[in-house]
């Protein structure tokens, strides 16, 4: 470790520990203290669904973008006397397509089960001009689409092939976008709740206005009285922060589970390491209240000579 | 030790004193005298760098005022010890803390420094009130905590400004001659008062100067007070 780190870790554990005596010259403020921690709790809670916000709409993002990106539909829309032999005209042209790992025809069943929500589990398939799709799983190079278009016009003229980026891009947009709402929700939360601790913070040094004449008057530097405000400020919004956030932690809990039935809320929420996350909140938190206090009484204590 | 130079000071457009010259020595005993509003409680806030003179030069043991940062400015007034009428305490600690207030802010261990604080407290008389709040304390036992907090570092210099003014005879009679062992023990002293009384009683003790503010100027007041 070097010189310069132990040195800081120093002066972060005696900003911890405190200096007692600093600490008792600066009488206990209840009202600044409650609202403190009270704003730094509320913002925690309110950062810990953005952060799922956030969190969830990346895994979204990146499910369908995995599950999509790697497959393609082909669609073969033909009389009923020439499907089958267009069918296998198409897996044909499939099996010597570049980029193709494996082509299979859905069974009837399991167009039955893709129809289903829209037209009802007794849907008669074979009595409907129903299209017959092959799922095609593609290497990790990928297939050229317009090579294998080309290919297909001429061997199997009824087959559409659907490579998915017409969904793709818009839904990994708007997740992208829900995203980017999240984090932007979470910077203004911390941006408001240096905002709330700045004014708490101001309205302290103001009640404590003699307190401060005093302690320059026996010779007291800048940086110890704003240590006594800052210390204690910081450690207010770690309290509240950490107090939401296992709120906030707790709400989450409390959402719908996964399941096919709850869609996109069933996702909101945390995975495995993800959980850890919100850990990070009190102590962005106490920064916040750190940068906001310090600078909030320096900039009252050189309004004094 | 503390040395002004054609030194003014204004309030906006309005000039309260200039063109002053002056040089406490170590040792000295002062009063300043003069009207009130003649500029006493501001010469006094110039010595100890609360506030800085709007022309001239003032030197505060040996440095320009003007150049000192505010930590300096700090560290300087552990050496000027200050008592005001309205002494100013934090009412949320006991009297014997506020008189060991300036050896938290410089730093210093409480602990060590006990018996220090106990000799202190017998000497201004208050050894028996250590554990009281500052708002139980009368107007003569707030004076003397005062001048107990402005002399707790062993300051070189001692401001005192009308530090009588709200107390009876005998009491300040008391003070005053806290203020005298003060200075016989080495300490540069200045009392700003209009208490001629205090003035004569101290003259009777102590080589003292009197110094006169007004009309603008400081001036040695003469024989007669």
């Amino acid at each position: 470790m070097s010189r310069r780190q132990s040195i800081d870790i120093g002066r972060i554990t005696d900003f911890i520990i405190g200096d007692a005596q600093a600490e008792r010259a600066v009488p206990p403020t209840g009202f600044t203290a409650r609202l403190t921690v009270f704003a730094a709790a509320v913002m925690a809670f309110l950062a810990v669904f953005a952060l799922a916000l956030s969190v969830a709409s990346n895994r979204l993002a990146e499910r369908w973008s995995n599950e999509l990106d790697q497959s393609a539909t082909l669609r073969i829309s033909a009389p009923v006397g020439q499907m089958q032999a267009q069918t296998d005209a198409a897996l044909r042209v499939l099996e010597t397509t570049p980029g193709v790992a494996s082509a299979r025809v859905l069974s009837d069943e399991e167009q039955r089960k893709l129809l289903e929500p829209w037209f009802g589990p007794d849907i008669p398939l074979e009595s409907l001009p129903i299209p017959q799709l092959i799922e095609i799983v593609e290497t990790p190079e990928g297939l050229d689409a317009d090579a294998l278009r080309t290919r297909l016009v001429g061997e199997a003229p009824g087959a559409v092939l659907d490579d998915h980026s017409r969904w793709r891009k818009p839904l990994a947009a708007a997740a992208g976008r829900l995203s980017f709402l999240g984090w932007l929700s979470i910077g203004l939360i911390f941006l408001v709740m240096g905002a709330m601790i700045t004014l708490a913070a101001h309205a302290a040094l103001a009640a404590n206005a003699k307190v401060i004449s005093v302690m320059r008057l026996v010779g007291a530097k800048d940086s110890y009285i704003a240590n006594a405000f800052v210390r204690r400020f910081t450690l207010r919004a770690l309290a509240g922060a950490a107090i939401g956030t296992v709120l906030g932690l707790g709400a989450v809990l409390m959402l719908p589970s996964k399941g096919e039935e709850a869609g996109f809320l069933g996702d909101l929420g945390f995975s495995g390491a993800g959980w850890l996350w919100p850990l990070v909140i009190p102590i962005i938190a106490a920064l916040v209240a750190f940068v906001a206090t310090r600078s909030a009484s320096r900039r009252t204590l050189k309004e004094l000579r | 030790m503390i040395e002004l130079e054609q030194v003014a000071y204004s309030y906006g457009d309005s000039e309260l004193f200039s063109d002053v010259s002056l040089i406490l020595q170590p040792g000295s005993f002062h009063f300043l005298t003069g009207p009130s509003g003649s500029g006493k409680t501001t010469f006094l806030k110039l010595c100890y760098g609360e506030l800085l003179p709007t022309a001239g030069h003032l030197r505060l043991f040996e440095h320009d005022v003007r150049a000192l940062s505010r930590d300096a400015i700090a560290e300087m007034r552990r050496r000027v010890g200050v008592v005001h009428q309205d002494c100013e305490f934090l009412d949320h600690l006991p009297i014997a803390d506020n008189i060991a207030l300036p050896l938290s802010v410089a730093g210093q261990s409480l602990a060590g420094e006990q018996e220090n604080l106990s000799e202190l407290l017998q000497w201004v008389g208050l050894r028996n009130r250590a554990g009281a709040l500052p708002p139980e304390l009368s107007g003569g036992e707030r004076q003397r905590a005062a001048l107990a907090r402005a002399v707790i570092m062993s300051p070189d210099v001692i401001l005192a400004d009308e530090p009588t003014g709200n107390i009876d005879w005998e009491m300040s009679q008391r003070l005053l001659q806290l203020l005298v062992e003060l200075n016989k023990m080495g300490k540069t002293v200045m009392i700003a008062t209009h208490d001629l009384g205090l003035i004569r009683a101290a003259k009777a003790q102590v080589s003292a100067r009197v110094l006169r503010l007004s009309e603008r100027r400081v001036q040695l007041a003469g024989a007669d007070l």
